[in-house]
This record gives structure tokens, sequence and C-alpha cells, in this order.
């Protein structure tokens, strides 16, 4: 939220009548800890015992205030992607302190106002930011009533809620919140066990309210960072080579600073921005500068185009670390069968429709940055080392974007703005990148591959299970200047920081590889790459994308080796309760049982993860119809089934499953960048094609488990893994052919058919 | 020069080089923020409106190519407080995700109905053809197509039956 976007500005929120006595934050640790799950800078543990981001920044005046007309201010590190987090925050909120939602303003993440949750990334949302507010709510209501209590000479017990703001006693008098707070202090630490309210009593959590943030998204609303306009705002854009390592040669300066419109040419090492009073002057004179000819500077060769063959080729010629993820021993019969196989997947780009923008304005010392990064503070820290200031004096502040899907041009575009606006101290810059600067500098989603080895004993029992994955650590989150490309380009360059792995068990590239299955003598290993090739860092579910599709491949290339029914042979080896459960929600909505069977045209298929084997459960049922002519798979129907704990908001949580699943299908059976010699060569929609209407499925059904109080579970990316499997299980139902290679494309499954 | 435009039904007369596309006119001069820049291409729709009725992408037009011609943006259907028949069903439908390409969604679905109003499926998913969603949000969107239609022919028969 932002000062043009919030009902509360900053001036109101100094002044109002709040009990907050000092705002209260955490020590920001630079340590390398779970920053939301990915391994940023996220701020220190300094009271274990609390839960969620409590943890961190115990302190309940860091997430509540109550205003004297007994509305709730409520703080959070966290920020909206386009998940609903914004709405389900206040959910949770409401449903705790007992009040309308309506009575509910959210501030997110803005390093002068809210704590540091560190990322918003690793469906971690929910677990963090979620939990903490809902205990720090638990915890302001529990004062409220003692001290309600106190005033009515009452004992604490005989003091109620009732939805409405006001505290009542037995005997029909109340107090609004707002009156008891204006006694209160609220610059007091959390306790661990303030009663939270049952689940049977809910008025507002796990009820399907509307977003918050839809009405002006349909109506052309301020909703983005792009909609903001500042006075005396200057356009900017950043001129580069084409993509990732590229350079341009002698753009043509002299010609640019002569044209009407143009303000300056900021010119710092190999840095170079153009910055004109109107937008359109901006981008006349980039593309008159990217006449100029390009090079690649000698670098590690680009990954090899195409197929699943030349994935494996480049990822296994480069220097591994082998990290050894799980190794059990039992004893067990003798193995009947044996399926060994290898899964890849190529770079896929974030492919945001709206390319990454912010704005930077640098006035009396300062540096403020309006920015739609998933790590606000981490822009802070980026920025603050880029242009050489104390991090105090840099403000960085979260305005929502287009959906990034993880690290798309974000962070870099934010610190781009920064060093503009440094060179042109007073004036805010507003800067956008341009769509073949999004795909060509973005990081991509990294290339895996994996190796899977399986035995079935006579009982149809997985007797052994061998599964080793080839990745990077996904996750080459900034937390200083090294990490962003201005960084980069500065002379002398800030060192780009190495890859280190996220250890189990949220993993990076190991995601996911631990099966959740109790299979016997299990080995997994993780061929850790700590350098790629191609810019590459964290896209939604990192290794869980590759890593499910290939455990949830293997299983029904098992249970089609043994002519096993594939939920019988997931059901036959989950202990999990909670897993069986999504399992069969999932196969009975979707008719397993009945279901179409494998004619050669159509077949169905069935995968299943729990994101991280912590976050939530998910399962996936499909059934395809391919044309043979073509090679096309169309998704007839699709079922999933999600167990999120107890969901904030259930048509938030189908919201994420519907479209984590339309994503995968578009990610698993059409997406790859494609490379050239010197370049990337996927530089727009039609070098890089994603699904469009034609191609999604006839239906999207989402069952989501009724979990009344249990701890929330992340779920923004739990269907990734689970889509992407039951898409090749299908076609493999359908027509006998088992695709391992991603994409799943018309073309790759026409060639494995052959002549019609 | 100046370049006279009608937008949303209100004449503006602005000074611009008319090679300007109309997105930036429509952002930036007169701070509409519906249509969105995505790629300049028009390959994603995100910046479509209508001009004279039909579907247009505005990153691609010139401004000085619809002087005096009708420009209607996603302002132009409704507002938060008085949202259009469209913009009512995509808020019931939900939608939505991150919602950048939404307002180019809706012009592009409101210029299929504006044409026939009783499409079936396989019409308007041809239709939305051009336009691009990131978030998988296309189901939703395809309901609330959908539930538009069936609204409209809902207040058309609650006023066939009123006497």
């Amino acid at each position: 939220m932002n000062p043009i976007l919030s009902p509360l500005s900053r001036r109101g929120f100094l002044t109002g009548g709040a009990l907050v006595v000092s705002f209260a934050l955490a020590p920001r640790a630079f340590a390398q800890l779970a920053g939301g799950g990915e391994g940023g800078a996220g701020p220190a543990v300094v009271a274990p015992d609390l839960k969620g981001s409590l943890k961190s920044a115990p302190w309940l005046d860091a997430w509540i205030r109550i205003d004297a007309d007994g509305r709730a201010t409520v703080f959070t590190g966290k920020v909206e992607l386009g998940q609903g987090i914004r709405t389900a925050l206040i959910q949770v909120a409401a449903e705790e302190l007992d009040i309308p939602p309506a009575a509910v303003t959210l501030v997110t993440a803005d390093t002068e106002r809210t704590p540091d949750e560190g990322l918003t990334a690793g469906s971690h949302s929910m677990q963090d930011s979620g939990t903490a507010i809902q205990n720090a709510a638990a915890n302001v209501r529990m004062l409220l009533a003692a001290e309600a209590a106190k005033i009515w000479d009452l004992p604490v017990g005989q003091v109620s809620t009732g939805g409405d703001g006001r505290l009542r006693a037995p005997d029909g008098r109340t107090l609004s919140y707002g009156e008891v707070a204006a006694r209160l202090s609220l610059h007091v630490q959390a306790v661990p066990d303030a009663p939270l309210r049952k689940p049977s009593d809910y008025r507002t959590l796990g009820r399907a309210l509307p977003r918050v943030d839809i009405p002006a998204k349909l109506t052309g609303g301020a909703a983005y960072l792009h909609d903001m306009r500042l006075p005396g705002m200057l356009h900017a854009r950043v001129v580069r080579g084409p993509s990732v390592g590229t350079g341009l040669q002698s753009p043509d300066l002299d010609t640019v600073a002569r044209m009407p419109g143009v303000v300056k040419i900021v010119r710092q090492g190999g840095f170079l921005a153009v910055v004109a009073e109107r937008q359109w002057t901006a981008i006349q004179a980039l593309r008159h500068l990217q006449r100029a000819a390009y090079a690649r500077a000698a670098q590690p060769p680009l990954p090899a185009d195409g197929s699943g063959d030349a994935v494996a080729a480049t990822l296994k010629a480069l220097p591994a670390r082998d990290i050894a993820i799980m190794d059990t021993s039992d004893p067990v019969g003798p193995a009947v069968r044996s399926v060994k196989a290898r899964y890849t997947r190529p770079w896929i780009s974030h492919g945001s429709i709206g390319p990454s923008c912010a704005i930077a304005q640098y006035m009396d010392g300062t540096m403020t940055v309006w920015t739609h990064s998933q790590g606000t503070f981490d822009v802070r820290r980026v920025v603050a080392e880029l242009v050489g200031l104390p991090p105090e004096k840099v403000h960085a502040i979260h305005a929502e974007g287009a959906g990034c899907y993880g690290q798309n041009g974000a962070d870099d575009v934010a610190a781009d703005a920064a060093v503009i606006a440094r060179a042109l101290p007073g004036r805010p810059i507003r800067l956008q990148w341009m769509r073949e600067q999004e795909f060509g500098w973005e990081p991509l989603g990294p290339g895996m591959m994996t190796e899977l080895e399986a035995e079935l004993g006579a009982d149809n029992r997985i007797v052994s299970w061998r599964h080793a994955v080839w990745s990077n650590p996904h996750n080459n989150r900034p937390v200083g200047a090294g990490g962003v490309l201005a960084g980069n380009e500065a002379d002398p360059p800030f060192p780009a920081p190495e890859g280190k792995p996220i250890p189990m068990p949220e993993g990076d590239g190991s995601r996911n590889s631990n099966p959740l299955y109790s299979f016997a003598n299990t080995h997994v290993v993780y061929h850790f790459l700590k350098d790629m090739p191609a810019r590459v860092s964290a896209l939604r579910s990192l290794g869980a994308h590759l890593n499910v599709f290939s455990i949830e491949s293997m299983l029904d290339e098992l249970a089609a080796a043994a002519g096993i029914d594939p939920l019988a042979i997931r059901l036959d080896h989950m202990r999990d309760e909670r897993a069986r459960e999504v399992m069969q929600a999932a196969a009975d909505r979707f008719g397993w049982p009945k279901r179409v069977k494998g004619d050669g045209r159509h077949g169905c298929g069935m995968a299943f993860a729990r994101y991280k084997n912590l976050g939530a459960y998910c399962a996936v049922a499909m059934e395809v119809e391919i044309d043979r002519e073509t090679g096309r798979t169309m998704v007839r129907r699709a079922v999933a089934a999600v167990d999120c704990g107890q969901p904030a908001n259930p048509d938030s949580v189908r919201n994420q499953i519907e479209g984590g699943l339309v994503q995968s299908l578009s990610w698993t059976g059409r997406e790859a960048v494609r490379f050239a010699p010197d370049r990337r060569a996927s530089f727009d929609w039609s070098s890089y094609p994603i699904l469009r209407f034609d191609d999604v499925p006839g239906s999207v059904e989402v069952v989501v488990m009724d979990r009344p109080g249990a701890p929330f579970l992340g779920t923004a990316e739990a269907a990734q893994g689970p889509s992407a499997a039951a898409l090749a299980n299908a076609i493999a139902n359908a027509t006998g052919v088992r695709l391992r290679d991603m994409p799943l494309s018309p073309d790759r499954l026409k060639a494995a058919l052959g002549p019609v | 020069m100046t370049v006279t435009i009608t937008v949303n039904g209100a004449d503006h007369a602005l000074d611009v080089d008319p090679a300007t596309p109309l997105l930036y006119v429509l952002r930036d001069d007169l701070e509409l923020n519906g249509a969105k820049y995505g790629c300049g291409l028009g390959q994603c729709g995100a910046c479509t409106v209508h001009i004279d009725g039909k579907p247009a992408f505005s990153c691609l037009t010139p401004v000085g190519a619809v002087a005096g011609r009708r420009i209607r943006t996603v302002e132009g259907l409704g507002s938060a407080e008085a949202p259009g028949l469209l913009q009512q069903a995509f808020e019931t439908e939900q939608a939505a995700q991150c919602g950048y390409c939404i307002a180019g969604m809706l012009m592009r679905a409101q210029a299929l109905l504006d044409r026939n109003p009783d499409p079936d499926e396989a019409q308007i998913r041809a239709h939305m053809q051009t336009n691009l969603c990131r978030c998988g949000t296309h189901m939703r969107i395809l309901r609330a197509i959908r539930r538009a239609v069936a609204m409209r022919k809902g207040v058309q028969a609650a006023q066939e039956i009123r006497p």
C-alpha cells in the first residue's frame, strides 16, 4: 500500500488517536534465515515460543492498532500478488478481534510501517503472517476484555464480544473497543496462549468474502503501482542489449540527447537509461538506442535448445555438489518389476502480463521506492547498497504489480529506478520495462532433470525407490546490490552472490524430491548446480514442479507395468490420513471408478502432492482428449481437491488452485524458453506462446476440504506439481505413450504417436 | 499539434504527437488506468479498448488515427460504485487474480456481447482467444461472461413480464 492508494495517509497514521506508544519493529538482522521460505534475508527469530512471524516481531503494536473510533489498522509484511492475501488477512484479523471485516484497514509491506516478514513467497503468507495476525488479534481481544473487566469490576470470564466491536457485560452494559483501547498500551509482547475463537463461532473466517482488491481492478481504479502518478513525475526507460549478458555497442546518445522532451541520459558504468517528460518520448529514445549492434560478453554457452536430451546434456556438464536428501534401508522381498526413467524440464519464463515497473524519488537525502517486488525489505537493502545510502535513508513501499509467480523483473526494475532517481534529485521517476526486456532480462525458472528408478515386489509394494535431481537452487533472490542487474552494471560491479541451497524440509531444486509416500529403501540425492548458464531464480513451486511430476509419473509407470489402478497404488503407499482423504475426495468428485478408459484418444490421469510435505495437500484428476492428427491435447475436465487447513477464504483457495492448475498446464504442455547462440530467442508472446482460451480445460472443479480451526497451510503453489503429472498420466492413459520431457507439446506427442 | 479524441462520451483536445499510441494518451494524458501496457505488440490484449464499438489494441493505434472516432475504455462500462452488467458478473464470479489483464478482458468480452447478446461457449472462447491471462483465471472469466449473458436475459425477461 502507498500514500496514493491508501485510505490511511502516513500523516493520519502518525496523528490519529492511536494507542501505539512507539512503533515496534524487531531487529532487522541480515541473517540468511528462511525469509518467507526462500532463503532471503529474513528477520531474526527473537521469540521462538510464539507462532508465525510473531517469532521475529513479538510486539502487538507492530501488528495491530485500535483507533479511537474502534477501527483496527493491521500491519503485515506480506504483499498482495493477486493471490488474495489482503482479503484473507483482513478476515483473519476481523475474526480474532471479533469485529466486522469492514472495520479493518490492512497495511502491507512498507519498510517504515510494517514488520519485516521476509519474502512473500513459498506459500508462506498464511502460515507466517496469517498465524501472527491471528494470534496477535487474539492477544489484543484478550487485553481488551481484561481491561473492560477491570472497568466493570467483573471476572474477566464474564466479558464477551459480539462481533460488533463492543465488549459486553452480563448485565447488558457495553463498551466500545475504542474507549477501552484508549486506556491500554499494545506495546507489549504477545503471549503464546491467548485463546483463539472457536471455529463453531466463526463469523468471518472461512467465508467466501469478495476480495477487497477486485472492484478497482474491474473498473479502472488506481489498482497498481503502474497507475501511480506523482507530481512532477518523469518517465524513464533503461537501455540494455536484447538479453542477459549482452551489451549495446556505441548506442547513438548524441541524437537522443537532442530529442525534444528528453530530460537526461543517465550513464554510470555499464548502466544506461533515458529519462523524458513523456513516456512515448522515452520509448522512442530507447528504440533509437537499441539500433546499435550488440555483443555477448565471453560467458558460458547458453543452454542448448529443444529436446530433453539437450537439457540433460547441459545440466550434466555443469559442476555438481551432491547432497543426500533421504536414505532409508528396509528389509524387503525380491523385486519382480523395475522401471527407470529420466524426466526433464526446460527453462521457463515467469511471463508476467505486465512488464515490471517501479517509481523512485530521491529527495532531501532519502530515497523512496515504490515496488511490486516480493521482498519489499530486500529492495531497501539492495537500493541502499547500490546508491550508497544507509538503509534507514531508503524507504521501500509495496504497491501491486501484475502477477509475478516468483522473481521476475520486479527487483531489477526497482534498483534501476533508484539509480536513475539518484541522478535526478527531486523528480519522481517512473520506469517500466518493455515486453522484450522482461523476457530478455528477468531471471528464468531453471531447467532441471531427474532420474528415477523404482522396483515393485510381488505384492505390488514398492521395494526400492531412487530419485536423483539435477538443479540449481532456483532461489537467487537479491539481498544486496550484487543480486540485481544495475549492481552488475555498476563500475566497479558489485559481486554477484553465490547460489546456496535452501535446506530441507523446504528445499529448493530439491523441493518435494522426498516422497511423502512410504516407500521402502528410498534414496534421494540432490546434484546441486551452483551456477547456470542462464540467469535464473525462483518460479512458483521451485523444484516441486519437476520433482512431483517425476514421482507421480513414475507411480503411474509402475502401476501400468503391474496392472494396478493409479489411485490404488497411491493409497497403498500413503499413511498420512489427510493425504489419503484428499486423494479420495478428488477421485470421488471426478468419478474415478467410472472414468473414461484409455482408448487411443481419451484417457484419465491423477496425481498428488503435499507441497514441501508441509504445506497444502493437493490431488488432481483430469480427463483428456487427444487429436492424433495434430498431437493436440484437450483437457476436457479437471477436478482438484485441496486441504489447506482452515481456509481463510475458500473461494480464494479455489481461485488459486484453479489458476495454478491452468498455469501448470501451460508450463507443462507448452512452454520452453528458446535460446540463440548469443541471446535468448524468446522475446514476445509469439516466440514464447502460453495457453490461450482455446486450450484451457472444458471445466475445472475444486474441492476445498473442511478443516475447522486447523493451522493454515500455504496453498498458492500446491497445484503446480500435481497438475503437471496428472496431464502426463492422462496422456499416457489415453495413448499408451509416456512423455517425460516437458513441454508435453503437440509436436512431441505427434512425433511419439507416429503416423496416424 | 492538437488532436481531439472522444473518450467515454467526452471530447478531449490534446497537444500531442499524433504518432503516440492511444494507450499512452489514455494513461498519461487522460489519467485513465483501465487500458494496460502489456506487450506493445498487439499480442496480449491488456490494452484493449473499443474504437467505434470494435475491440482494438490501443498500444498499436496512433492517437492521430482515432480523431473524431468513439473510444470506450473500461471506465466507460461503469464504476466501482455503479458497475456495469459485465463488471458485476466479473465481481460475482471473482474473476480476477492479479487482474492486470482484466480490463482488457472486459472490453474484449463486451465487444462480443454488444454484437451477439447470446453467444455459445465456442463463440466466447474463440472471441477471447486474443487476450492472455497468466494467472490462469480463464475458467472464471468464461463463467463471468456466461453469467453476464444470463443476467441480461434475466433483465430482459423481467422487462417483458412488466405490464
